[in-house]
């Protein structure tokens, strides 16, 4: 059952092959089985899980299901759930229970999908290897002695592995997309503002933007389609209706001009990384694509820019864990000064200390204008690179997703700098607010590749038609990891 | 207090004003004054994870509202910036204000001094943002309760140009200020409750000193009287430390309403570094002139435009006027007086302003919670114009009215107060007070002028204080000229 997509998960709830119940039973059985071993969740929610199961069954049988009834689902632990265990793999929410549920939560518990459970991650999303999370390491499943990426490391795994269907996950300067690239997974970060940030722990407010992992373009299309849409509770929602994500997949590509950012396939990428991306563009070619060398000319600042921008929002919306309302609070404080200081040295671990410090450093007194200021400016030009592109006939931009496979724990723990070089081609779709995806494209060494997509603002009907298209005529997302294949 | 010669202050105010919306400026919850601590403290105000602002655009119409007032500039665009400090009582760990671009800016405000001049002073700007909660350290021991029902208060702080030159110029300032804010019912103006609330820096200097001298800020005053009492005690000190050979410390001070005096509070190189930056939970703030014409438009009629109107429509004097547009619920109390009581606007205006006003003041109470209404006003007035009884007798209706006793109609009814207007029996009077009387007649007959006023008295006396004055006044002239 594990391996079905979303559409025959689907089938078979209407076909009555398996009830909801059963379904939910099935991973859960899984994630007992194999997640030990993975540690992709850090909270498993049997019991709501099955409640939701036999009301999503009892949809069902009264013939008011949606598409979505009945299917499970794993919820990245940065989005809050009301009455579950919220940590965002910190131990200073280790024990936050949140009274409210995020906008997607309530949007995906309405469509009447399952929550088997919460999923660990980077620290307050901030990581590329989720090596920096309280809970531990999460491994890939393709090979468990390499990371499976960060920050939405507990995303891809159980998906990978077959620990749940689909997962949400969140994309501030990659987060989705390198994770799916080392996992075999389809990700999707959407244009900013199109899925609600409410109840999303803020990592870089101007660059969180939620998303979907799956195992193909069109289960991310269905499960996407139902996260997305304006809300008031978020100022930077876009009021705009949801375009229709899944009647436009099957249509053609023929004809569609594919840009090629000749910054993006300099150096950097290692050779078998750059073979399959040939190999796709082939593919795509042949599928009746047009490939265009462009010039993203400022996509080298893009790097410095964001680890500006970043540090500075994250070192501002993590002011709030001070250990006054809620979160970690240090024991036998004698002062104020001493709660604050204990408390949020206790609570962080390093990588998000050392952010907040760079965050603090940037949007200082006389520093301001050099570093923060400058970096807006710059990441002004790197959209307007990207306009340049969009008006001049391109639709689509291709890169590579990530420089190279997964590598191995502890390979860039001790250099911040190499681990912040993995978003290299992340990156800039978060400065320019536009939508971005990744998706498998064939194997180097037995582990997975991926390339990217790039769209103009709101083009994810179009990205995602282009993906599926893509997984029509090839079968690497269809490959599973041996150990969880059966 | 008299500035030694030679020596000038200048003064800048930073005021505080509580917006009178009904939610917070980011957030659902109530503003209510005195609730149940944090019962008005929802996710969004606890800072919680995971929340964000949503902007409550009546603030925002409260704040170019009053910029219009003020003639300033509205800006097209106005960013929202985070200020960050910690402290229990802000719960994000920053505030949200506005900073290098905030809403209003450029405005003006005339201010009259005590020699009847005025004086223009420059408001620099005026910008929107949150109020922090309270910490409340009253029935706890060895630690503090955090109350966070204030927090995300709407606020407009409103920054002067430093064009003010004594304390007392300082107060007509802020009184002025204080009137301006209630009138455009953007404010309730209560100071007790912290809703209108000041912070003064003020620095002093040699005059014709090309240079400002280094600032203090004195944080929080909260009434009119503090405000110049704490400018006072900075000037008096500040000359005091710099004629001693002494320098002012840039700092930040605290007043002291029971010793009168100001006490250091933080050094500047001990502030905060604020690290503002724009919020990026929140869109710039657009106002489009559609959008700024429309409010403008809805402006009231504010107090100066009221006060020359009162003297052309109603002939007042200047100083009538100002008196009853002090503020708007006493100038609209004195135009519904007028309208329903058909008497002339000027005897109207001598009863509001000196009757009742008089009255209030004794009783503590402002016009809204006047015991008569300006309907019930209008009547006793009616019956002074319509000669049922005269201003003497309207007294005692007055005082009757007051004390509760009914309507004027009905007191004048029950105590037979009607005026005496029947010629006969005001001549009965007159003929039995000149028969009682045949020395005074004869002295006033000899040429004593001065005792008109005894038979006035009393054949006023003799008809119970009823008779109508002017007649009274004919007929008595008419018998003593025999």
């Amino acid at each position: 059952m594990h391996k079905h997509s979303i559409a025959e998960l689907a089938a078979g709830l209407r076909g009555k092959k398996f009830s909801s119940r059963e379904l939910t039973q099935h991973f859960l059985k899984r994630i007992d089985a194999h997640d030990g071993a993975l540690n992709s969740y850090v909270t498993i929610t049997a019991e709501r899980a099955l409640k939701q199961a036999d009301a999503a069954d009892a949809e069902l049988a009264a013939g008011n299901a949606g598409l979505l009834t009945g299917i499970p689902i794993g919820q990245k632990d940065i989005f809050c759930t009301q009455g579950v265990r919220t940590a965002c793999g910190s131990k200073m929410l280790d024990t936050f229970i949140a009274p409210y549920d995020a906008t997607i939560v309530e949007k995906l518990d309405a469509a009447g999908m399952v929550m088997l459970g919460k999923l660990n991650m980077d620290e307050f999303a901030m990581g590329s290897s989720n090596e920096t999370s309280f809970y531990g390491p999460v491994c890939n499943p393709w090979d468990k002695t390499r990371v499976p990426g960060g920050s939405s490391g507990g995303s891809v795994a159980c998906v990978a592995a077959g620990l749940a269907p689909v997962a949400t996950a969140t994309d501030t300067g990659g987060s989705i997309r390198q994770p799916a690239a080392l996992t075999n997974l389809t990700g999707i970060k959407p244009t900013y503002g199109r899925v609600s940030r409410y109840g999303m722990i803020a990592f870089a407010s101007s660059l969180d933007q939620a998303g979907v992992v799956a195992r193909s373009a069109e289960d991310a299309a269905h499960v996407l389609q139902a996260m997305s849409g304006f809300d008031a509770k978020d100022s930077t929602s876009v009021e705009r209706p949801v375009d229709d994500l899944v009647t436009g997949l099957n249509t053609s590509i023929r004809g569609l001009t594919i840009g090629l950012p000749k910054e993006y396939f300099a150096d950097g990428m290692s050779a078998g990384v750059r073979e399959r991306i040939e190999q796709a563009i082939a593919t795509l070619t042949k599928l009746g694509a047009n490939f265009k060398e462009i010039s993203l000319p400022n996509s080298p600042l893009s790097v410095p820019t964001y680890y500006v921008v970043a540090p500075a929002e994250a070192s501002s919306n993590l002011a709030r864990f001070d250990g006054v309302r809620y979160g970690h609070r240090a024991e036998g404080a004698k002062s104020l000064e001493e709660l604050y200081k204990r408390s949020r040295g206790e609570g962080f671990g390093a990588e998000v200390q050392r952010r907040i410090m760079i965050g603090t450093y940037v949007l200082s007194h006389g520093y301001y204008d050099a570093y923060y200021l400058q970096a807006q400016k710059v990441r002004r030009l790197i959209y307007d690179d990207f306009k340049r592109a969009f008006a001049d006939g391109i639709d689509l931009v291709l890169s590579p997703t990530a420089t190279d496979v997964a590598f191995k724990f502890g390979h860039n723990s001790d250099d911040p700098v190499a681990m912040y070089l993995n978003d290299i081609y992340t990156i800039a779709a978060n400065l320019a607010g536009i939508p971005a995806m990744s998706l498998p494209c064939g194997f180097v060494d037995g582990l997975p590749t991926g390339f990217q997509l790039m769209g103009n603002f709101f083009a994810e009907a179009r990205m995602l038609n282009v993906a599926h298209q893509y997984q029509q005529a090839t079968d690497f997302h269809t490959k599973w990891p041996t150990e969880y294949a059966s | 207090m008299i500035i030694p010669a030679g020596w000038e202050a200048v003064i800048g105010l930073e005021v505080h004003c509580q917006l009178s919306t009904q939610s917070k400026i980011f957030s659902g919850s109530a503003i209510a004054y005195g609730a149940e601590p944090n019962s008005q403290a929802s996710p969004i105000d606890l800072g919680m994870p995971g929340m964000l602002p949503v902007l409550n655009v009546d603030a925002v119409k409260k704040a170019v509202t009053f910029g219009l007032s003020v003639g300033a500039k509205i800006a097209d665009r106005s960013v929202f910036a985070r200020k960050h400090y910690f402290y229990p009582d802000l719960p994000k760990g920053y505030q949200i204000s506005q900073y290098e671009l905030p809403i209003v800016y450029e405005g003006l405000l005339d201010i009259e001094l005590e020699d009847g001049s005025t004086k223009r002073i420059g408001i620099t700007r005026a910008h929107l943002e949150e109020d922090a909660g309270k910490s409340v350290h009253e029935g706890f021991q060895k630690s503090s309760g955090i109350d966070l029902n204030r927090a995300g208060t709407p606020l407009i702080e409103i920054v002067s140009e430093p064009d003010l030159r004594t304390a007392q110029e300082a107060v007509a300032y802020l009184k002025k200020l204080h009137q301006l804010v209630v009138y455009l019912g953007i404010c309730d103006g209560n100071m007790q409750e912290g809703s209108f609330r000041c912070d003064a820096n003020v620095s002093v200097r040699k005059i014709g000193a090309p240079k400002f001298g280094t600032r203090t800020e004195t944080k929080n005053v909260n009434s009119f009287r503090y405000v110049e009492k704490a400018i006072e005690y900075e000037i008096e000190r500040q000359i005091e430390v710099i004629e001693a050979g002494g320098t002012i410390r840039q700092e930040t001070r605290l007043f002291n309403p029971d010793t009168g005096e100001t006490k250091a509070m933080r050094s500047k190189e001990d502030a905060n570094d604020y690290r503002y930056f724009p919020d990026p939970d929140l869109l710039p703030v657009v106002c489009t002139e559609d959008y700024i014409d429309a409010i403008r438009k809805s402006l009231p009629e504010l107090p100066e435009a009221k006060r020359g109107r009162f003297v052309a429509e109603f002939g007042l004097s200047d100083y009538d006027a100002k008196t009853l547009t002090s503020s708007r619920e006493l100038a609209a109390y004195y135009e519904a007086v007028v309208a329903a009581s058909g008497a002339e606007a000027k005897l109207c205006a001598n009863w509001v302003a000196t009757d009742l006003l008089g009255a209030l003041n004794k009783m503590s109470k402002g016009i809204e919670e006047s015991p008569i209404s300006a309907e019930a006003f209008a009547a006793l007035l009616k019956r002074i114009a319509d000669k049922t009884i005269n201003g003497k007798i309207a007294k005692d209706v007055f005082e009757a009215m007051v004390a509760g006793e009914g309507t004027a109609d009905e007191i004048i009814k029950a105590k037979g107060l009607v005026q005496v207007t029947d010629e006969s029996a005001i001549i009965a009077a007159i003929d039995d007070v000149i028969a009682k009387n045949p020395q005074q007649l004869a002295d006033y007959r000899g040429g004593k002028d001065k005792l008109y006023g005894f038979f006035v008295g009393q054949a006023m006396k003799a008809t119970q204080g009823k008779a109508n004055p002017d007649a009274l006044n004919r007929l008595l002239k008419e018998r003593l000229a025999g």
